[in-house]
């Protein structure tokens, strides 16, 4: 090895360093860059055909609405279910909803990722010069999905007006609070469950069972589920705070599984832990894609 | 640093493939697509990949982007290890999938060219002067307002090439960029690659199945089989590594059994015309002239094996072994 | 005859071929079965007997529908999305110039897929349901039989339905708005979110009126033995009404769109 390549390995070698270094706060800094950008692009598009563009995000609006109505029809014929009342499961709703409808709106497009590997475009997307996850991310950026984020913020206004709480300041934080660290805890499960599809292509379905499973799951009280399953969305797969334990702190109701009651101010801390988990999991899946190439 | 300004050093890049056996067992085979390949390519060389399906061409370029990391050996391209810095390398090449677009499928050709602008962070004016010397070579003027996935297969292609050519990549990698491309096309696509290649002096590795593309545009040529690189020189020199056979083709007089003559055998008889097949390497003068000497001859032509048949032939011969 | 066999074959021979979405799609219906069935089992407990149902028989419900989401194509059958980007891109001038017919030839496609959805996604999750749960299984043979015709003329008006909505794109520039409306509208009709017996009054009679009721609604009654003699001949004659009404309806915009194609030449 020449003196002027070894001096060369080297330079590349710190270059990396540094990149590594940087890495987590640089990568994120290019994939929000990027992201916006591609964001932007299809906003504009989007645009274009404003008729059609109204009637997306009607659609979204009322595809979410009718989810709605199927809880008022329920409540047409009782009074209470799982011993909630319309507004409390009214609030459970919307702060699912609204915390589930960001993250679709930011991360919807990620369960594409499996027909990307499959028909190879996934490719086209390693050879340019911003992070992999951004582009697909932002991939046909769909603004129609403030459909499903109105609809659930219109049912929390509707819950938080009827609700007679007794607010203290912690109480109306806890509000923004667990819509945005619940839509960082559903955007993780949007990224590692597209990281699985690095494996299996064909499995974007499974992806829909936590992601949509999960808001379904959460719209309704926990008691009216089987302890097992409140277990498993509290300790495997951490749904429950998103909304539940929050929630129910707010509502001055009892947590299920006789949990203490500090974990309702967690989610921001479980949200910071599953952003890395995802994170870990996606480079995982293409670390395994670049060594396979399927 | 400028002669091997991509290069490859024991390249190998090996995959584990499950086959099904039976109804649920599956059987695990290792494959290796790449078989420790080297070779280098100087800035500015225009140099033709070839060989059949599934002889690791493909690997060999998603190795050379950093979109594969290989199993073993050395990849540098412009002194950069594309496996460890994808991203990097991403501003010096650029890539043109002929059987999959880069471009965004549903958006016009401008708003794929935008981003490419803005995500390659181009400087304005290099943007500019690109973007119309790619729009005039290219014939793209009247495309780009049209969503991609309405532009026939020509058109996309040219669109693509254009998208990896705005930030002035150092090398550029084709993979197949003629498939299925018609004669016009095709000729547009050979003639704005050569200009590029003198004008620019960019480097660029072409892999094909068009041999007419190799012939019109590269000098030097890579033939891979197996994994493992069985060529690597100059066009011309193809011939005589596949010890190719040279046609003489001869008219007699009137329709006579076949010719005998040392040296060459007859490989196929119509009519008064014969075809005589004799080795590549020997000359052609000594043949016609014992062939004139004994038969009535009207007329004759000598003729070069095409490259083609070159090449089918090394293949032939290697599985043959 | 012959050919809508072979496309039907080759409907289900498509779908089949996706297994790991198979099994991907069959976890979700379960999944989703396992949620619905849980906040079946809370409002039943408050209002048993609520529908006219049991609380058994309103689980069964819950899973019927897991089991027909896909066969119903309740959330839409791919029908919708194929042909509309073989209209906008203009490739139905070559279908329509194939020597079958349109309608029936997407018609023979569309039960094939049915036929697989049936089976690959419909039998496991409806198998789960039944182990987890307490399920109203119909000891006759005789149900089952004549579900298994109230599915089938449930998929002829489902695919009726998005055969009109396929066909929009002829006169929309973005006909995927109707679809993804037609689909919820759907699914809420259908009885997906809740049994139509459920709705009260008027909203109840309207939606028991509504071709989507043939989808789910009457299958899983007859499935659970409420449509019997001459109600099951009503029942089978409801759906077989809608059927020929919506398919006659396609047909008619079939030939006007077909005559726009070759009057503006593809």
């Amino acid at each position: 090895m020449g003196a002027a390549e070894a001096a060369e390995t080297l330079r590349v070698a710190e270059r990396a360093e540094v990149g590594e270094a940087l890495g987590a706060a640089g990568q994120v800094r290019a994939g929000v860059r990027a992201y916006r950008m591609i964001a932007a692009m299809w906003i504009r598009s989007t645009m274009a055909y404003r008729a059609s563009f109204a009637m997306a995000v009607f659609g979204n609006f009322a595809a979410t609405g009718l989810d709605f109505v199927g809880i008022l029809l329920m409540f047409s014929h009782v009074d209470a279910l799982g011993g909630y009342t319309l507004p409390e499961v009214a609030f459970l709703y919307g702060t699912a909803g609204a915390a589930f409808g960001l993250s679709d709106l930011v991360m919807g497009s990620m369960d594409r990722l499996g027909s990307r590997v499959r028909d190879g475009t996934l490719d086209t997307l390693l050879v340019r010069p911003v992070p992999v996850l951004a582009q697909i991310a932002a991939d046909r950026f769909a603004l129609r999905r403030l459909g499903r984020i109105t609809q659930g913020l219109l049912v929390l206004g509707y819950a938080l007006v009827v609700l007679d709480i007794e607010w203290t300041p912690l109480k109306v934080l806890m509000v923004p609070m667990m819509i945005l660290s619940g839509a960082v805890i559903f955007a993780s499960v949007f990224v590692a469950g597209a990281a699985f599809q690095f494996w299996a292509q064909d499995a974007s379905q499974v992806q829909n069972s936590f992601t949509y499973g999960g808001v379904t799951l959460l719209q309704y009280p926990p008691t009216v589920f089987a302890k097992d399953l409140v277990r498993g969305v509290t300790f495997v797969l951490p749904l429950a705070f998103v909304n539940w334990l929050p929630a129910l702190y707010v509502l001055g109701r009892p947590y299920p599984l006789d949990l203490p009651f500090w974990l309702a101010f967690l989610p921001p801390l479980v949200a910071g832990v599953c952003c890395p988990l995802a994170g870990a999991a996606w480079r995982m899946g293409l670390r395994s894609y670049r060594s396979t190439g399927s | 640093m400028e002669s091997d300004f991509i290069q490859l050093d024991g390249v190998e890049k090996v995959f584990d493939v499950r086959r099904k056996t039976g109804r649920l067992r599956r059987e695990k085979t290792r494959v290796r697509a790449v078989d420790a390949i080297s070779f280098s390519v100087p800035r500015g060389e225009m140099v033709g990949y070839i060989g059949p399906n599934g002889a690791g061409k493909s690997t060999t370029i998603k190795m050379l982007t950093g979109i594969l990391t290989p199993s073993a050996g050395r990849v540098r391209v412009a002194g950069i290890d594309p496996a460890r810095e994808r991203t990097r390398l991403a501003r010096h090449i650029g890539v043109v999938f002929g059987q999959r677009t880069t471009l965004w499928w549903d958006l016009p050709l401008r708003d794929s060219y935008r981003l490419m602008h803005r995500m390659y962070r181009i400087p304005d004016d290099r943007f500019k002067v690109n973007m119309a010397r790619c729009v005039e070579l290219l014939d793209l003027g009247e495309l780009l307002d049209v969503p991609v996935r309405q532009l026939s297969l020509g058109q996309r292609m040219r669109g693509d090439i254009a998208a990896a050519l705005l930030h002035d990549p150092e090398v550029l990698y084709l993979d197949e960029p003629t498939i299925g491309l018609d004669v016009i096309s095709k000729a547009k696509v050979r003639d704005f690659l050569r200009d590029l290649n003198t004008e620019r002096g960019t480097t660029v590795l072409l892999t094909t199945h068009d041999l007419t593309d190799i012939e019109q545009l590269c000098k030097r040529v890579m033939v891979i089989d197996h994994g493992r690189l069985v060529y690597d020189g100059a066009l011309a020199g193809l011939h005589e590594v596949g010890e190719s056979e040279r046609t003489l083709v001869v008219d007699l007089e009137r329709e006579l059994p076949p010719v005998e003559v040392a040296g060459a055998r007859v490989v196929k008889v119509e009519g008064p015309r014969q075809w005589l097949a004799f080795p590549a390497s020997v000359s052609a003068a000594p043949l016609v002239a014992a062939v004139a000497q004994r038969y009535p001859l009207v007329d004759l032509s000598v003729r070069e094996q095409d490259i083609e048949a070159v090449i089918a032939k090394m293949y032939a011969d290697r599985s043959a072994l | 005859m012959r050919l809508y066999a072979v496309v039907a074959a080759g409907g289900f021979r498509r779908h089949a071929t996706y297994r790991v979405a198979t099994a991907a799609g069959v976890f979700t219906n379960t999944v989703f079965g396992f949620i619905l069935a849980y906040t079946f089992t809370a409002l039943w407990d408050e209002r048993p007997q609520l529908g006219g149902y049991d609380l058994s028989q309103a689980l069964t419900y819950v899973w019927l529908g897991q089991a027909l989401l896909m066969t119903a194509a309740l959330m839409g059958g791919g029908l919708e999305s194929e042909l509309m980007e073989r209209i906008r891109t203009g490739d139905i001038a070559i279908d329509l110039c194939r020597p079958a017919d349109l309608q029936l030839f997407w018609l023979a496609g569309d039960l094939g897929r049915a036929a697989f959805h049936l089976l690959g996604r419909g039998v496991v999750p409806m198998a789960v349901g039944a182990l987890a749960f307490d399920l109203a299984l119909p000891a006759d043979p005789f149900v089952w039989v004549a579900f298994l015709v109230a599915v089938a003329l449930g998929v002829v008006v489902s695919f009726a339905i998005r055969f009109l909505v396929a066909l929009s794109a002829f006169w929309l520039l973005d006909g995927a708005g109707v679809a993804q409306i037609t689909w919820l509208v759907g699914l809420f009709f259908s009885g997906m979110v809740l049994p139509l017996t459920v709705f009260p009054g008027g909203l109840g009679t309207l939606a028991q009126a509504l071709p989507w009721s043939a989808l789910l609604q009457i299958p899983a009654d007859v499935f659970l033995g409420k449509h019997t003699g001459w109600g099951l001949v009503r029942a089978y004659g409801f759906q077989l009404g809608w059927a020929a009404l919506l398919l006659t309806a396609g047909r008619l915009l079939q030939s006007v769109a077909t005559r726009r194609v070759v009057v503006q030449g593809g």
